[in-house]
C-alpha cells in the first residue's frame, strides 16, 4: 500500500531538516509567541495608576484609599491638590484612573447621610477601565454593608459566595497558554504545508515530480506527515515553558491531549494543503495563511470570549477548527475533563481534517493547467 | 513495429491562444527525434501533453501504445523527462535526489542498489555523489536530472532544450549520451534551438505557430529549401519566414 509515500516522506524531512529558515521558524515561533502572548495579555488588570485628590485629609479618608490599593486593582503613584491637576495626570497618562475624596467625606460619614467619593477611569481602555469601575463598586458595596450592619445591630442578610473553580486565581496565562498551543499550532501548521508544496512549484520540481506515477494521495501524505512530528514538538514546548515559566497547570490527561492534538495537527497540515491548491506564488501562501489567522484569534474563543460576540461572529466561530481544539485543550489542561466531555469537539475536528484531505486531493490535479 | 508516438490532430488551446495546432506525427522506436522552432511555436506544449502534463483540448496521442488522456499513469512508468527548468533538489545530494527518485518509480530494494550504480557510472556522477545538487555547475546538474529521468530504464526519452545555458563541452558530452542511450535501444525526443545538435538527429520536426513547417532527416529538411548546399539554418529561417507571412 502506498509504496510511493515513503521516498516522499524521507525527502521531505530531509529537506525540513537542512532548511535552516524554516527550522528556526519551527522552533522560533513557538517560544517567541508564548513569551510574547503569555506575559503581554492580561485581561486581569491590576495595578492601575491611580491619581488621588484626597480634599478632607483625615483618617477615614485614609482608611477609605487604603481600601481602594487593596483590591490590587488600583496602585496609588500621586497625590495632587486639585481638580486640575488630577485631570492634568489622567489626561497625560500618568494615571490611568483618579479617586476624589471631598471635604466632607468624614461628616456625612458620622451623620448618616449618604457619602460621596468620585472615582475617574480613563475609559478609552474598556477592558482596564471595566475592572476599575467593577473594583470601586466593590469597595463602596462592602463598606456600605458593614456601616448598616453596624447601625442595625445584626449580620448582613445575604451574601453570594463565588468560588472561582479551575482557574482560582483568576490568572490570564492559565487561560491564554493552552490556547497558545492551539494558535500556534494553526499558523505554523498551516503557512509550512501551504510553502512546501508551492516551493515546489515555483523551482519546477513539482512538473519533475508529476511526470512520475506517484500518485496524489502518496505525494500529499508524504508531504505533511514529517510536520505531524513537529507539531507535536511544538506543543510539548510551549506546555513545558507554560508550566515551568507561567505555572500553567496541567491538570488532566496528557496523552489525551496528544492524542487530539495529533487531530488537530492534521486537520491544519490538511489545510495548509488546501491553502497550496489555491495559490500560485509562496507570497500568496503567506498571505493566504496569514488571512486565515486572523479570523482564528478573533472568532475562536483565543482572546475575546465567545459568549460575548454578536451572534453572528459566533457562527462564524464555529466554522474555525481552533474553536473546538480550544474547548478540548483547555478542558484537559485546567478542568481535567476527558473524552465523556469533549467528545463531540474531538469528532468535529477529525470530520475536519478528513473533508480537508479529501477536497485538497480531489483539487490537486497532476497536471500543469 | 510499434511507433514510439503517434499523434493525429493533437490540439492544445490556451483561451484563445492555439498554441499546438493539429498536429500529427510518428516517431518510431529507437529514433533521435529532432523538434525544432521558435520560442512559442509549441515545442513544450507538445512535450507537455505527450508526458500527460498537460491535457490535450483536442485529437490523440499514442505514447509507446498507449492513450495519454486515458492512462497517464501508465505511460509515465515507461517514460523520462528532463524539463527545460531541471527539476532536481538543490537542496539534497547528488545521492539523495537519485535515491528519491529511485522510490518514486517504485524500485526495489535490491534493484536500486544496482540500478543506481548503472546510472552513477553511466553519467561518470561517482565523484559528485555527496554534493548538494544546488552547488553543482549548469552542466553537472543537467546530467543529474538526466540521471533521475532514466533511473527506472524508460523506453522513451523527453528532453526539453536540455543543454540551454550549459557550456559547449558539457554539451558535446551530453550529446554523446543522447547516442548511447539510443544506441542501446531508448527513444529520445528533443527539442533544441541549436543547429549543430538538429544536425545529430536521426529525423527533425520544426515548427512553426503551433504546427509543422518541416519533416524528415536534417538532409532532407535541408534540401527542402534552396535545393542543394543549402544548409539546415538557411532552410530554418527560409521556413519560419515563409510560415509568418
Amino acid at each position: 500500500m502506498m509504496p510511493r509515500f515513503w521516498p516522499m516522506f524521507r525527502k521531505e524531512f530531509i529537506q525540513m531538516r537542512r532548511d535552516r529558515l524554516t527550522f528556526a521558524m519551527l522552533i522560533g515561533i513557538p517560544v517567541i509567541q508564548l513569551l510574547v502572548f503569555g506575559y503581554a495579555i492580561q485581561t486581569d488588570v491590576r495595578n492601575l495608576p491611580t491619581v488621588v485628590l484626597d480634599q478632607s485629609r483625615t483618617p477615614e479618608s485614609r482608611d477609605l484609599i487604603a481600601a481602594f490599593e487593596n483590591t490590587g486593582n488600583f496602585r496609588v503613584v500621586t497625590h495632587v491638590d486639585g481638580r486640575p491637576a488630577l485631570d492634568a495626570a489622567i489626561a497625560r497618562g500618568d494615571a490611568q484612573a483618579g479617586i476624589v475624596v471631598p471635604y466632607d467625606y468624614p461628616r456625612d460619614l458620622a451623620r448618616g447621610t449618604t457619602a460621596t467619593v468620585q472615582v475617574i477611569v480613563d475609559a478609552a481602555d474598556p477592558l482596564s477601565s471595566q475592572a476599575a469601575l467593577s473594583a470601586a463598586a466593590g469597595v463602596a458595596q462592602v463598606r456600605n454593608l458593614a456601616i448598616l450592619s453596624r447601625a442595625a445591630g445584626r449580620s448582613i442578610p445575604l451574601e453570594a459566595r463565588v468560588r472561582p473553580r479551575y482557574n482560582p486565581g483568576l490568572r490570564s496565562p492559565n487561560y491564554i497558554v493552552p490556547g497558545l498551543v492551539g494558535v500556534i499550532l494553526t499558523m505554523t501548521m498551516v503557512l509550512i504545508t501551504a510553502m512546501a508544496i508551492v516551493r515546489e512549484r515555483e523551482r519546477g520540481t513539482l512538473e519533475q515530480l508529476i511526470v512520475t506515477p506517484i500518485t496524489k494521495t502518496e505525494l500529499m501524505l508524504g508531504k505533511i506527515t514529517p510536520y505531524v512530528g513537529v507539531g507535536l514538538l511544538q506543543m510539548t514546548a510551549v506546555l513545558i515553558l507554560g508550566r515551568f515559566v507561567f505555572d500553567v497547570p496541567l491538570t488532566g490527561n496528557i496523552l489525551l491531549l496528544y492524542g487530539v492534538s495529533l487531530i488537530f495537527i492534521i486537520a491544519s497540515l490538511a489545510l495548509g494543503l488546501f491553502v497550496s491548491t489555491l495559490v500560485r506564488t509562496q507570497q500568496q501562501a503567506m498571505q493566504a495563511s496569514f488571512g486565515f489567522m486572523l479570523p482564528n484569534i478573533l472568532l475562536s474563543g483565543f482572546m475575546f470570549p465567545r459568549q460575548a460576540m454578536p451572534e453572528i461572529a459566533q457562527w462564524l466561530g464555529l466554522l474555525v477548527p481552533l474553536t473546538y481544539f480550544l474547548k478540548v485543550v483547555r478542558g484537559i489542561l485546567l478542568k481535567g475533563v476527558g473524552l465523556e466531555a469533549l467528545w463531540r469537539e474531538v469528532l468535529i475536528l477529525a470530520g475536519f481534517a478528513v473533508v480537508l484531505i479529501a477536497a485538497s486531493v480531489r483539487r490537486f490535479r497532476k497536471t500543469l493547467d | 513495429m510499434q511507433a514510439a508516438v503517434e499523434t493525429r490532430d493533437l490540439t492544445r488551446r490556451f483561451g484563445a491562444l492555439t498554441a499546438v495546432d493539429a498536429l500529427t506525427l510518428r516517431i518510431e522506436t529507437g529514433e533521435v527525434f529532432g523538434l525544432l522552432g521558435p520560442n512559442g511555436s509549441g515545442k513544450t506544449t507538445t512535450i507537455r501533453m505527450l508526458c500527460g502534463l498537460l491535457e490535450p483540448s483536442a485529437g490523440s496521442a499514442l505514447v509507446t501504445g498507449l492513450d495519454v488522456t486515458v492512462a497517464p499513469e501508465q505511460v509515465k512508468q515507461r517514460i523520462g523527462y528532463m524539463a527545460q527548468k531541471v527539476g532536481v533538489y538543490e537542496d539534497l545530494t547528488v545521492a539523495e535526489n537519485l535515491d528519491f527518485y529511485a522510490g518514486i518509480y517504485g524500485l526495489r530494494r535490491g534493484a536500486t542498489r544496482a540500478r543506481l550504480a548503472d546510472v552513477v557510472a553511466f553519467l561518470a556522477l561517482g565523484d559528485r555523489l555527496g554534493q548538494l545538487a544546488g552547488q553543482l555547475s549548469g552542466g553537472w546538474r543537467q546530467r543529474l536530472a538526466l540521471a533521475c529521468a532514466l533511473i527506472h530504464q524508460p523506453a522513451l526519452l523527453f528532453l526539453d532544450e536540455p543543454t540551454a545555458g550549459v557550456d559547449p563541452a558539457a554539451r558535446r558530452r551530453f550529446w554523446r549520451t543522447i547516442h548511447d542511450l539510443a544506441r542501446a535501444g531508448t527513444t529520445v525526443l528533443v527539442t533544441t534551438h541549436y543547429m549543430d545538435e538538429a544536425e545529430q538527429c536521426t529525423r527533425l520536426a520544426m515548427m512553426s505557430q503551433g504546427h509543422l513547417i518541416a519533416l524528415g532527416t536534417p538532409a532532407e529538411v535541408a534540401a527542402q529549401v534552396g535545393g542543394r548546399g543549402g544548409t539546415l539554418e538557411d532552410a530554418f529561417v527560409i521556413l519560419q519566414e515563409r510560415d509568418e507571412r
